[in-house]
């Protein structure tokens, strides 16, 4: 066939990822003991769809791998096998082995083989534990030999369709036919079965076949050709030397011996350590593979069709003011300037209109970000032995998909320590007269032009007394500076702060919590934490919605614009002089209500000339990013509409200061200020001032 | 020979005269050259955005339809004395390749005035003598003499590497 493949490929790769995170999803619903079936009718759905899409794609391992599972799962639909506590980790722990293999098969690495191997192994133990259906051992035994199996001589397949099988749309003579190009084919029909003429359906099957195909020839290319027929007919494959003639009701057998066990069961119960640092092996694959994913891959995204129909709507009416305007223009009069004017307010409805549904496209409901958790939840509560549940509200809250995909990390960061730190030990919790099991909760709301994520824990809280003595302890605070709690917790986001008594391989390494707030900052949010001891802590992330347009309020400073975002602005006034006060004549600083704010002289910071350089009845901007105050002088506040980002190093290089630039209504370009380095730009001025006079 | 064929046989020269093209530009009074497969526009000079805090040679930025392409003054970049721009000063817009492999960038030149177009052919470009401290000569491909007329052959990748252009920064 000359169809690319790979362009269903890509959404193969997709649907699986899907069809794996249903699995886990309804795997963590469920209890051990109470199989509800439809749950388990849709793990084994997605199951057995991503065998068949991985053998389509030639993917053996994969196909092998899900086999197994598949078989395991149909006998739990059966009714043959309960679900346990057991079989849903190793159900699990399966998902994530093919979770691996697909992402390896995409980055064209190579998997973690033992890994899997082990995993194989607990799957085919379980199956094996309840020998009553040989069919089933015999199965997984070619399994555990690999796809790759081939024999020099050839093989002996016997082929006994179901009834049913030719109303599948499968042709025995185009399988035969395939089946012909691989070895020397000879088939013997065997023909028992066939009714009378009178009492024959010309579309049953009624033939069965005992095909001998002679050659060196490997087992996968049989298994492949009789993949789609598999459930509808009884089949052998079996090396034609072979004395072994028993007919096994399966799809394929091998020559591996049923009689000893696969040396690999041996593996399946780790020791207790071994399991430790097989979890951490794992959580670090995890890890790793997350990453990976999140790399350069040309990633998609999946638009809901109403979303589509509504720019489709929102196009034609564009298009309908677009030809009214241009038929108002042929013959135009000042008497229709009402028009006119009509048809311009209408343009720039539809455009804004426009705008804002194309943007929807890149809005995905949080929930993309959150599943990941409860799995996650579930594995640490084991590791850690607490009790813990997790709830999460908001989930269908929008957030731009860049955002998203950057969020993600310094999520689990923060769910991380909340159940590590945060929440305590049942015994602890018991002791403290709380429920044994502690509840981690995610919120997400939308406030403003931004999204806010809350995770919130009843754990512990934080230990102010601890943090306090290791900030001293680390220099970070004098001995006896007294500071509020927030400041306090604060020092938390510190580089290589950690007061995890233990370092455990949850966290505690004191790596994290600088990076989580990097990484916030970076997309424009915020992070902070509020706690109570007993009660709990609860971290809040605030982040722009999108990071293409921002709402900005338009300033002027001499002849330049500059747009200063409406987020970090808290508000602006009109200098009073007498709140003026000057640090050692050098830096000044404003009085507002309670607190001092750093005077910052915009015109200073960007070296330009001003309108005004006095204080007195200066307009004063009170910014904050990074969590530093300051007020910008600026000469005067024009207007504030919303801005399209642009990039200032796409043609040129970072400007310390400048976040970006954007283009005004009149063509002209104008420099958004970033605020937090504006800031930090001003402190070196007077740092650098300041080196001048002690030079001096 | 009438005009047309006058025209095909310059059309049919210029297609075998091998080597490259060049567009030539005047500044102070000399002129230099970049490769006109660079060359994406050639436009009048307009306002710019200054950006602060960046050298005073980087003019600022300008829109050009929907991007925002740096706007740079080869005089002042040479250290040569500015003049107040007229209605022959040009903006030569330039797409700039990163030698790193990276993605290209635009940028835009301000020059005295546009000249000529010239196939250089190759091995008419002769390297620059070394001049030492004097004149760093890294950005010059070569010299060239075209109807007696000495062109400058600039690299501009070199000369407008951004990189480059934010070590200046930095030092100033």
């Amino acid at each position: 066939m000359s169809i690319d493949m790979e362009q269903f490929k890509v959404t193969f790769v997709e649907e699986s990822l899907e069809g794996l995170d249903i699995m886990e999803s309804v795997l963590l619903d469920m209890h051990p003991g109470t199989a509800d079936s439809e749950a388990i009718d849709n793990i084994f759905r997605a199951a057995h769809s991503i065998k068949g899409g991985a053998a389509t794609f030639g993917l053996a391992d994969i196909a092998s791998f899900t086999h197994v599972v598949e078989t395991l799962l149909d006998e739990v639909r059966n009714g043959d096998r309960d679900i346990t506590g057991e079989a849903i980790v190793l159900f699990l722990s399966s998902v994530d082995c093919v979770r691996e293999m697909l992402s390896a098969d995409q980055n064209g690495e190579a998997v973690d083989q033992e890994h899997i191997e082990q995993v194989k192994a607990g799957l085919d133990k379980m199956l094996n534990s309840e020998p009553e259906t040989e069919a089933v051992s015999a199965g997984h035994n070619d399994m555990l030999s690999g796809a790759l199996a081939h024999h020099e001589n050839g093989w002996q397949i016997i082929f006994k369709p179901f009834s049913g099988m030719l109303r599948t749309g499968n042709d025995v003579v185009r399988m035969f036919r395939e089946l012909a190009e691989l070895g020397e084919f000879t088939a013997v029909v065997n023909v028992e079965d066939l009714p009378p003429l009178s009492d024959m359906d010309p579309e049953d099957a009624y033939l069965s076949w005992n095909i001998t195909l002679n050659g060196k020839i490997d087992k996968a290319q049989i298994s492949e050709i009789f993949e789609w027929v598999e459930d509808d007919c009884e089949l052998t494959v079996r090396p034609l030397e072979d004395g072994n003639t028993e007919t096994v009701a399966t799809d394929v057998v091998d020559d591996v011996s049923e009689k000893d066990p696969p040396v690999d069961l041996q593996v399946v119960s780790p020791a207790p350590e071994r399991r430790a640092e097989e979890d951490r092996r794992q959580d670090n694959d995890r890890r790793q593979t997350t990453r990976k994913a999140s790399s350069p891959e040309a990633s998609s995204i999946r638009v809901g069709i109403d979303k589509i129909d509504d720019l489709i709507n929102m196009v034609g009416e564009l298009v309908i003011t677009q030809s009214m305007l241009s038929q108002l223009g042929e013959d135009f009069s000042m008497d229709r300037v009402e028009r006119l004017n009509d048809g311009l307010s209408e343009l720039e409805r539809n455009t804004r209109e426009l705008q804002e549904s194309v943007m929807r496209i890149r809005m995905l409901p949080i929930s993309f970000a959150f599943n990941r958790f409860p799995r996650m939840v579930h594995d640490l509560s084991a590791k850690l032995d607490k009790k813990i549940e997790l709830t999460m509200s908001g989930e269908q809250t929008e957030l731009d998909k860049t955002v998203m995909e950057k969020i993600g990390d310094p999520l689990v960061h923060l769910v991380r320590n909340s159940i590590d730190h945060g929440i305590e030990t049942p015994e602890v919790r018991k002791a403290a007269g709380k429920s044994e099991t502690g509840v981690v909760n995610l919120n997400a709301y939308h406030q403003g032009g931004n999204i806010v994520i809350e995770i919130n824990d009843d754990g512990a809280g934080l230990n102010y007394e601890k943090i306090l003595a290791k900030a001293i302890e680390r220099g970070l605070v004098g001995a006896n500076e007294d500071l509020p709690e927030e400041k306090v917790y604060e020092l938390l986001f510190e580089p290589g702060f950690s007061t995890a008594d233990v370092v455990s391989d949850v966290s505690g390494r004191g790596v994290g919590m600088d990076v989580v707030k990097r990484n916030i900052m970076a997309l424009g949010g915020s992070v902070d934490v509020k706690s109570v001891p007993g009660e709990g802590s609860t971290f809040t992330i605030r982040l722009p919605l999108t990071l293409a347009i921002l709402d900005g309020q338009l300033v002027r400073v001499g002849d330049n614009t500059y747009i200063i975002p409406l987020v970090s602005i808290v508000e602006s006034l009109l200098v009073d002089e007498k709140n003026v006060n000057e640090i050692a004549g050098k830096a000044e600083v404003y009085q507002l209500r309670s607190d001092y704010l750093p005077i910052i002289r915009l015109y200073e910071v960007f070296d330009i000339e001003p309108d005004r350089r006095s204080l007195d009845n200066g307009l004063l901007v009170v910014v904050e990013g990074d969590n530093k105050k300051g007020g910008l002088l600026v000469d005067e506040l024009l207007g504030q509409q919303q801005v399209v980002i642009k990039s200032l190093e796409t043609n040129f290089r970072r400007v310390e200061g400048l976040s970006g630039a954007t283009i005004l209504g009149d063509g002209t370009v104008a420099l958004i200020v970033d605020v937090a380095g504006v800031v930090r730009l001003s402190r070196d001025d007077v740092r650098r001032s300041n080196e001048q006079i002690v030079a001096a | 020979m009438d005009a047309a064929q006058n025209i095909a046989h310059e059309i049919q020269h210029d297609l075998e005269s091998d080597g490259d093209q060049f567009l030539t530009f005047i500044l102070a009074g000399e002129e230099y050259g970049v490769d006109i497969l660079r060359v994406q526009e050639i436009k009048g000079w307009d306002s710019v955005t200054p950006i602060p805090n960046t050298p005073e040679y980087i003019r600022g930025v300008i829109n050009l339809r929907g991007t925002i392409v740096p706007i740079i003054d080869l005089r002042r970049r040479f250290q040569l004395e500015a003049v107040e721009y007229g209605p022959m000063t040009v903006v030569i817009v330039l797409r700039v390749e990163n030698p790193d492999g990276g993605k290209s960038r635009v940028m835009g030149l301000v020059v005295d005035a546009v000249s000529d177009v010239y196939n250089v052919p190759e091995g008419a470009i002769k390297a620059a003598p070394d001049f030492g401290s004097v004149v760093d000569v890294n950005f010059v491909k070569g010299l060239a003499t075209l109807e007696d007329v000495m062109v400058i052959m600039l690299d501009i990748d070199r000369l407008l590497n951004a990189d480059e252009l934010s070590i200046v920064a930095k030092i100033t």
